[in-house]
Order: C-alpha cells, then structure tokens, then sequence
C-alpha cells in the first residue's frame, strides 16, 4: 500500500457512486414514465462510470494486483466506506429525488473543489465528474421544485421524503479522519468551505419548492469509516452475487 | 401523467447541421421536454442542439391529399438542376 489515507479517501468516494449508482439501477423498468426511467438508467451509468475511475486508481494506490471488479466484489460491509446516504432505500419517487438531491448538492461542489486538487489524478477524476454532475443537480434540482411546489400530493411525499433522509445529508460535508488530512495534505476538498455552498444551493432549491429547510443538524454518520445501516448488506447481495459464484467470471 | 402533452423533439447532429425530427415524447412543460430529449435521444452522442415544439402547433398535410399535392412535380424532372456541367473545384453539390 503506497499511501492508506489516499485510498481511504478514493474508496470513500468510489463506493458512494457505487452505492448510489446501484440502487438508481434498482429503477430501471419501474420508472413513473419512459422518459424518466431513461433519465434515472442515465445518472446511475454516470456514477458507475465515476467509480470505476475511482477503483482503478484505489487498486493501483493499493498495489497488490488487484482489479477493480475484485475491489468491488470482494469486500463485506463493514470494508465498504460509502455515506450512509446513498444505501437508503428508494422509496417512493420523491424519496428517490431527494435521496439524489442531497447527494448532487454535494458531489456537484465536491468535484468543482477537486479539479484543484494537488493529486493530478483527483483532479481528472474531478474535471470529468463535474460536467455530469451539473446536470444530475439540474436535474434533481428540478424535480424537487416540481413536486414540492406541485400538488398537494406531490407537496406532501416530498415533505415526507426531507423527514425521511434529513438526518442522512450531514454526513456528507463532516469531515472524517480521513478527509480531515486528506484536505491537511492538499489532494482532499475543505468540506467546511463545500458546506457553505451546499446548505445555500440546497435553501435556494427548497425555498423554491415551497418546502422548509429542516432546522435539525442531528445527523447519522459513520458510513465513511465502515458502519452501516442494515440496507447495504442487501443491496452487496445483490451487487455481488455473481462475482461470488463465479469468481473471475467477466462478460 | 396521462395529462402530460406530446412534444415533437428535433437534434441537430453537429454544428452547422440542421435540426432533423427524431421522435416525440411526453413532459409537462418546455424545460422537462429538453430535459427528457436530452435523456432520451441524445444518450448516444447524437446531438448538439435540441429543439422541442409542442405536438398540437404542428399542422400536418392530410394523407387523403396526396395525389393533387405531390402527385404533380414527378415528371417535371427539369426542376431538377441535372442538366448543367459541373466544375470540378464545387463541392457539396
């Protein structure tokens, strides 16, 4: 292992995408409409996308020769560092938007700060994330407007989706150790800079949708070091079972 | 979402290109129906632009009049600028 903190850090990112990407997938042919289902198959090929940059650099940090497939399937919970976020259930459409919502506030300024990171491959990474996080906020974004400030119907499954998943988005921007001296070292993103600019988009957006920003900042955490909550075992049964079968088997 | 309207979407492939219609699809306003073109016809690299235009401020020729309509211009094959020599140095012709 040439660096444990920079893979820390780049498993923490690879397996949020990861997560998220899977259970976006979870939509695919269940959407509320056709052109929708597309829109969601689309972020969720994005964050796949995202995270396999990230997997094959955390193999290569790691330099015991393993493949980015490997990294994935072989590992149990307990190992995975995504935020508790992105493992949360889909729920009904509003939860799912604000699920996406949440964590598109973050990613969009996590990785506008990471083209500036000191590690030219964070940088990369970031450079290429940030186009398409743009528009996974727009998107997100949009549809939070919509449904908060649509029916009464809509209004509520959306109130009712900010009560569910509140206690999940500060996770995001609390640094952890590892984030803590990644920034200390000039590769990682100032998550007390990115929180200012998330908590102003996420007010502005809700604001909008004539729904209230929640005044609680109790927030689980925990994800980013290794604890979970009973969702992720799950969804790695899911994701994992055919590289735990058949192991090595490729398309 | 039954109420959604039918928008016509129209991509222009590359710049300089004009916008060729490709489809139609249902939104509830000009932004979703960008937002969804977007999602649905241009997952494949296909666009630069797109257009929406709602489906009901297109007036169609009717089928029925097809003969007097089209029917006219086939044997006028003069119309057709066939019978002139060209240089070679014009291109897209």
């Amino acid at each position: 292992m040439k660096d444990q903190n920079l893979y820390n850090y780049v498993l923490q990112h690879a397996d949020s995408s990861l997560i998220l990407g899977q259970r976006l997938a979870e939509w695919c042919g269940h959407g509320p409409i056709l052109e929708q289902d597309i829109a969601m198959s689309n972020i969720s090929l994005d964050l796949i996308g995202q995270c396999r940059m990230w997997y094959q650099y955390a193999a290569e940090i790691q330099d015991e020769g393993k493949s980015e497939d490997e990294i994935v399937a072989f590992r149990d919970a307990w190992d995975y560092r995504n935020v508790q976020l992105v493992e949360q259930p889909n729920g009904d459409f509003a939860q799912t938007i604000f699920r996406q919502f949440l964590f598109d506030t973050y990613s969009v300024h996590f990785y506008e700060m990471l083209i500036n990171s000191k590690d030219e491959r964070l940088a990369a990474i970031a450079g290429k994330s940030h186009k398409e996080a743009l528009y996974h906020v727009k998107w997100s974004g949009d549809w939070v407007i919509r449904l908060g400030d649509g029916t009464e119907e809509s209004h509520d499954r959306m109130k009712a989706a900010i009560d569910e998943l509140w206690s999940y988005s500060g996770e995001l921007t609390k640094p952890n150790e590892t984030e803590t001296k990644a920034f200390e070292e000039g590769y990682g993103v100032n998550l007390a800079a990115l929180k200012e600019k998330r908590d102003a988009k996420i007010r502005e957006i809700l604001t909008e949708a004539t729904l209230e920003v929640p005044e609680s900042t109790y927030t689980h955490e925990g994800g980013k070091d290794g604890r979970h909550t009973e969702h992720l075992g799950y969804i790695l049964s899911d994701l994992q079972f055919l590289q735990r079968a058949y192991p090595g088997q490729e398309w | 979402m039954k109420n959604w309207p039918l928008w016509e979407i129209f991509i222009r492939s590359k710049a300089g290109l004009n916008h060729k219609h490709v489809g139609s699809l249902h939104a509830a306003d000009e932004e979703m129906a960008i937002q969804n073109a977007r999602d649905v016809y241009t997952r494949r690299n296909e666009g630069v632009s797109i257009w929406v235009v709602k489906s009901e401020f297109i007036t169609a020729s009717d089928p029925d009049d097809s003969d007097p309509l089209y029917e006219p211009a086939k044997d006028k094959v003069y119309r057709h600028p066939t019978f002139y020599d060209l240089p070679d140095e014009v291109k897209h012709m």
